[in-house]
């Protein structure tokens, strides 16, 4: 009977086979469609509510880069020298910036011109991210594929198009470095795993140069050189070492060096700084590890030729430890840049650097944004890393390294989210496949269980030989699995198969009701709902950057907090002091100085900067929170970083130690620049019907000081819902404070007014009057 | 001392052995292996007698010779017969992967030497 089933089910096999595997690429590439699809189409939220415009802050500045690419050519993009930025300092673009998000979207404008479609580079950058996201998408099912199954690979790819944690970073309109760089990472983790298993010099090359294109495009790719040589480490410490080992990692590194040291900005670095030294010792020991393999396979008869290769291996790696810890202690290596090193030692940057520490996207992560963004799949990922590590080979090590590291790297920076969402995905549709292999299985009779067997193990021999154990350990399985599949009828499975579609359903309804609600604003449309549900939109930011370029000189300069800077050289095309690069740490504090100190002393500080305009966002009269009052203390901090004795950041507190606006505050603080420039004005307007006037909407105070003048600058214009204020720097009066002197001479002649009249002195370099002696003034 | 002998005895079988077992083919590779790595001794040395100004240069060349010695070193490993078992390759194939990764590696070489 069982010779009969044999024959019976191979005939069924054979003939079917061909069809069947028709039947399932089509079904592949029709999944692969539509994953693709839905992913674009989740990401235009934005676009449909408001217009296709550039979202936030830093791709503004990538934006203008890529107008100036188009309109120049791409030598004279390499050599720009901004001077709209910085001022007086400039900026190097061509060596401060990573110029693969420009080339790409530079590449497609000019290969649709060059088939005659007009299409503006702006709509080009603004769903640039939503393309790529389509080919993340890819990416993601051929890395699965190669790690799990087909079926694993098209639950991956339908996860990434759709998780909030991707998502939120390449909406349309966020036109930021990682929209390209996410494809490029996980494609390059493809081709290298590719390269593992195979060996072959061809997909080695091919993954230096995907790392090439990941170099060009995002400041991680330290993640991609770090990760890579410690997966080839655990490799050779759980003594899986091979020749294709050896081959594929060996010309990686080699042409992935050379290719990335092209990157101006990247620059010497690779060999010079501790971030690349990882690499480089692996690169080392691995040479010395195949040198002695090769000599053992030759020396086998000598004895103990094991451990003294054993004990030269374990010499020879420490003596490279010993080079790469002296060459840094001498300093011809760079130690560990300070965002790195923030990663390993998390209060570094609270204590010496604070801007790294105020930029809120590298706050610690909160428990609740990892559901947040990941729902279902967190809960599924620990059981796809243990089903990996059940069934253990070379290239499982890989994504189990991946998720040890993105993990912590998650959990210590809210940015780092991004880099742990494919990991995620990949592990949970492990789980969810494997689950499924199981119950989605209804039909338990021993013919198809065997032509499923047999399909499934055609599926998996389509990679190497290698996975040889892994085909008879699923053999092994499946035979005392006939046996148990016995106890579960199908009845039971359809159960379990409905329960696992309606999680799936809601993880869909979660992840799109996310990136609608939180993830898709554009920062510089604000937009608020009546209580009849009817749309009032803000569009102040617009507004005031239009009346800017419209109204001011060309050459003008503005003074603003450094968040700001990128919009305003990209909307209103004027010379900016500080903006979101933040490569200047001592620039911002002297801006921040400007902000916090009172109007004389800022005044001469914005003389000796020649700022012309001043522009403040204040957010009081809507209730916005993101505005400057808010962010003032890390003004102050900054501004103390580089002048305690001129700042101190307890003066803008009140006696109880908290910072407030209200009749409480400090009276340093009701003089700084930054309070008097947000509330000039703000003492007479009723923002609310049932409180006083100056009530401050945001803090949800009435504020302390109001009906002030201002000294030297004046109001130049302030958007209609108060959020941007921009106001004029005086210039110096022709007689200095002649107006004070005419008035103080027409007072009564007394004893007191005279001494305030000589300690005045509006001539410099007088020669000083000794007290008592009088002087005849002739009045008028 | 005895040790001294043993370490010659060793090498001097090893020798033997790697005359009589090795093939042309790789013989010949071999050959162009210990050449490449005497050009970037020689390169790496006149680095450290003269300066490593101007660097890029430096870097372009010696990462050159390490580059056509690990390439040859590969071909190597994958033409020899000992090693069918692990690679899927033919030596046709294995040849064109290496002149094609020879290509990206000189162009990016002619790049960076400046």
């Amino acid at each position: 009977m069982t010779t009969v089933n044999d024959n019976s089910s191979e005939y069924i096999t054979n003939s079917s086979s061909s069809s069947s595997a028709g039947l399932k690429s089509l079904i592949t590439v029709i999944i692969l469609i539509c994953v693709c699809i839905s992913g674009f189409i989740s990401r235009l939220f934005s676009i449909i509510r408001f217009e296709s415009v550039i979202h936030e802050f830093d791709p503004w500045f990538n934006y203008r880069s890529t107008v100036y690419m188009t309109d120049n050519g791409f030598y004279n993009f390499l050599n720009w020298f901004d001077d709209l930025a910085w001022y007086p300092l400039g900026r190097i673009v061509g060596g401060t910036v990573f110029p693969g998000l420009m080339v790409t979207s530079g590449a497609i404008h000019w290969f649709f011109h060059m088939i005659n479609i007009p299409i503006h580079i702006r709509e080009i950058c603004v769903f640039l991210a939503p393309i790529f996201s389509g080919l993340t998408a890819l990416a993601t099912y051929l890395l699965t594929k190669e790690l799990w199954s087909k079926r694993a690979g098209l639950f991956a790819a339908a996860f990434i198009a759709i998780a909030p944690g991707y998502s939120s970073r390449s909406v349309a309109g966020s036109y930021d470095n990682e929209a390209i760089a996410i494809f490029a990472l996980i494609f390059t983790y493809y081709l290298w795993i590719r390269s593992i298993k195979t060996g072959s010099i061809f997909w080695s090359s091919c993954t230096a140069l995907s790392y090439f294109y990941m170099v060009s495009a995002w400041g991680g790719y330290v993640f991609i050189i770090n990760l890579i040589p410690v997966h080839v480490g655990f490799l050779l410490l759980l003594g899986r070492y091979s020749l294709r080992l050896y081959v594929s990692y060996s010309i990686f590194y080699i042409l992935g060096l050379i290719l990335s040291m092209q990157i101006p900005f990247v620059g010497f670095q690779p060999v010079r700084t501790s971030e690349h030294m990882i690499a480089a010792g692996i690169f080392i020991l691995l040479q010395a590890y195949t040198f002695f393999d090769y000599l053992y396979n030759k020396l086998r008869y000598v004895r103990n030729i094991e451990t003294i290769f054993f004990n030269l291996s374990v010499i020879i790696s420490i003596i490279v430890f010993a080079i790469v810890v002296l060459l840094t202690y001498t300093g011809y290596i760079a130690p560990w840049s300070g965002r790195f090193y923030s990663l390993w030692d998390t209060s570094y940057a609270a204590k010496h650097i604070p801007i790294i520490i105020s930029v809120s996207e590298h706050q610690p992560t909160t428990w609740t944004s990892f559901f947040f963004d990941l729902h279902l799949l967190i809960c599924l990922y620990p059981v796809g890393a243990w089903f990996c590590v059940k069934d253990l080979n070379d290239e499982r090590v890989f994504i189990l390294l991946y998720a040890v590291f993105a993990s912590y790297f998650a959990g210590v920076m809210i940015r780092l989210m991004l880099t742990l969402t494919p990991c995620v995905c990949i592990l949970a549709a492990i789980a969810l496949s494997k689950t499924l292999d199981y119950y989605a299985d209804a039909e338990s009779s021993e013919m198809v269980s065997n032509f499923d067997d047999s399909v499934s193990i055609c599926d998996e021999t389509e990679n190497d030989e290698n996975n040889q154990d892994l085909d008879n350990n699923a053999e092994n399985i499946d035979e005392t699995d006939d046996d148990d599949q016995n106890f579960l009828t199908s009845n039971i499975k359809i159960i379990v198969v409905t329960c696992i579609a309606m999680m799936l359903l809601l993880f869909i309804v979660h992840c799109t009701w996310i990136t609608a609600t939180a993830y898709s604003s554009p920062s510089i449309v604000l937009v608020s709902y009546n209580s009849d549900g009817t749309r009032a939109i803000v569009d102040d930011y617009r507004e005031a950057y239009y009346w800017l370029r419209q109204n001011t000189p060309e050459k003008a300069r503005i003074m603003s907090w450094w968040d700001y800077g990128y919009q305003i050289a990209g909307m209103s095309n004027r010379t900016v002091l500080v903006d979101n690069n933040t490569w200047n740490n001592s620039h911002i504090a002297l801006v921040g100085k400007a902000m916090a100190s009172n109007e004389t002393e800022a005044y001469k500080i914005m003389t000796m900067l020649d700022v012309d305009y001043i522009l403040v966002i204040f957010g009081g009269v809507i209730g916005f929170s993101g505005d400057d009052i808010n962010k003032f203390l890390w003004m102050v901090r900054i501004a103390e970083g580089e002048h305690p004795k001129d700042i101190k950041e307890k003066n803008y507190f009140n006696e109880n130690k908290e910072y407030r606006v209200d009749k409480s505050g400090s009276p340093i603080l009701f003089n700084c620049l930054m309070y008097k420039l947000c509330y000039y004005r703000f003492g007479e307007l009723y923002t609310d019907s049932a409180q006083p006037s100056g009530f401050d909407r945001t803090r949800s105070v009435e504020i302390g000081h109001k009906n002030f003048d201002l000294e030297h600058v004046e109001e130049a214009y302030t958007s209609a819902n108060w959020i941007v204020r921009i106001y004029r720097v005086k210039k110096l009066s022709n007689r200095f404070q002649a107006k004070d002197a005419l008035e103080k001479s027409t007072s009564s002649l007394s004893e007191e007014s005279f001494e305030k009249n000589h300690r005045k002195g509006v001539i410099l370099n007088k020669p000083h009057v000794k007290k008592g002696t009088k002087k005849s003034i002739h009045r008028t | 001392m005895s040790q001294l002998g043993q370490v010659v005895g060793i090498l001097r079988k090893l020798n033997e052995e790697y005359q009589i077992s090795t093939p042309k083919k790789l013989k010949l590779i071999d050959a162009y292996l210990v050449y490449v790595l005497l050009t970037g001794i020689i390169q790496f040395a006149y680095c450290l007698l003269v300066g490593t100004f101007p660097f890029n240069s430096f870097l372009s060349g010696f990462i050159s010779t390490v580059g056509c010695f690990i390439l040859a070193a590969s071909l190597r490993i994958q033409l020899n017969k000992a090693n069918q078992s692990t690679f899927n390759v033919t030596p046709e194939r294995a040849f064109a992967d290496f002149v094609f990764a020879h290509i990206i590696l000189h162009l990016v070489v002619m790049n960076f030497i400046g």
